[in-house]
């Protein structure tokens, strides 16, 4: 153990050094980041997730206005919380995954709150609708890695996902909890 | 208007037949509904008529112990003299089975919920504490025995409903009757 110590201590060096300066976190980890929503089908609040989606984020604290924020989803890796639920909702009235396989964000602005948080705004393209979106953010930094952690609620009928027998909001709710945390590091170069 | 009042060695009480026939329609009702809906195509209804299960399943398991308190609380009519002792017992033995399974049909349906990761909300109102973490295969198991349970005791109550049956059309005797008061007074009058 003890000769790992000065390794430790080079890293820790090495991986505050950025944080004592502006720094910009470009990125963007996929394996520590995660998406996760709940919907209530009468009234029984159902957990879901997806496990394949990627952004593309530059974000320097100190100059949120310039911060540039991206994101896309894969539909068709959705865990709605059952085999029957995941089949469904790949379907035409749901999500359409053959037509459309990709649900996009886009931020358009981000304007700092104070605290650490920011408010997002951009446009959210699912099936085709695109949306104005927008939703408060929470940075959290440690290291050389930023944590993004916002939650938000969407509904589903802007974007008609649940047509048909589902449109109606009795079984499935209109209102799509989300809540997403998306991990992003300091790029070696912006040392 | 005698039969108004039961006494405990020769009748059952009003509650006890009011429970055993409400929960009877009960379980037959929310039997025969899951029987329907497992093999049905996911749709809003689908959704609907599990919810609907559920609430009448958590309904029955809260009947199912004012019943199991109302029976220890009074004791029930004696058997015939005439039944052999086989058939006492057998029968001893079928209504501790079906006492067992009101209480293990339910909770096996509501331990399969949480396994599955779907939470039961009565009424849509009121939400059930998930007795298990989210587990898919535990959740399969637990649907194999909770189907398992319920043949188990749909046999036991064609038994049951079948010895009944025996008892008044064969044996002429009143097991039928003191559950169904309306039987004894047709049949021989006032019971006593």
């Amino acid at each position: 153990m003890k000769f790992r110590l000065p390794g430790l201590a080079l890293a820790a060096i090495l991986l505050s050094a950025p944080v004592a300066q502006a720094v910009e976190f470009t990125q963007y980890q996929h394996g520590r980041s995660s998406l996760s929503f709940v919907y209530k089908q009468m009234n029984v609040p159902v957990d879901g997730q997806f496990k394949s989606f990627r952004a593309k984020i530059a974000f320097d604290p100190a100059k949120p206005a310039a911060a540039k924020a991206e994101f896309e989803i894969d539909l068709a890796s959705v865990d709605a919380g059952s085999k029957d639920a995941n089949d469904e909702v790949a379907a035409k009235a749901w999500f359409d995954t053959k037509t459309h396989p990709v649900a996009r964000f886009v931020a358009t602005s981000v304007k700092p709150l104070g605290n650490n948080r920011f408010e997002v705004a951009g446009k959210m393209s699912i099936k085709g609708k695109t949306q104005d979106l927008s939703t408060p953010v929470t940075v959290t930094q440690q290291g050389s890695n930023a944590t993004f952690d916002g939650s938000l609620v969407l509904k589903r009928a802007d974007y008609g996902i649940g047509d048909g027998v589902w449109a109606d909001f009795g079984t499935v709710a209109n209102e799509i909890q989300i809540k997403f945390r998306l991990v992003a590091s300091a790029a070696a170069a912006t040392k | 208007m005698n039969s108004a009042i039961h006494h405990p060695q020769t009748g059952y009480t009003h509650t006890a037949i009011g429970l055993h026939w409400l929960i009877a329609i009960a379980i037959i009702g929310t039997f025969s509904l899951g029987l329907y809906m497992h093999e049905l195509p996911l749709s809003p209804q689908k959704l609907k008529l599990y919810s609907w299960h559920k609430w009448a399943g958590v309904t029955i398991f809260l009947f199912v112990f004012v019943r199991l308190a109302w029976r220890l609380a009074h004791q029930p009519p004696a058997l015939p003299a005439a039944m052999p002792g086989w058939q006492r017992s057998v029968a001893e033995a079928t209504h501790v089975l079906l006492y067992l399974l009101m209480f293990a049909v339910p909770l096996s349906g509501w331990l399969m919920s949480s396994a599955k990761g779907f939470q039961t909300v009565w009424f849509g109102v009121l939400p059930l504490p998930d007795l298990l973490q989210k587990d898919t295969d535990l959740g399969d198991l637990l649907q194999q025995m909770h189907m398992l349970l319920n043949f188990t005791m749909a046999a036991l109550v064609g038994a049951h409903a079948g010895a009944a049956l025996k008892h008044h059309f064969l044996d002429r005797d009143e097991i039928l009757a003191r559950m169904l008061p309306f039987l004894g007074k047709s049949k021989n009058g006032e019971p006593k």
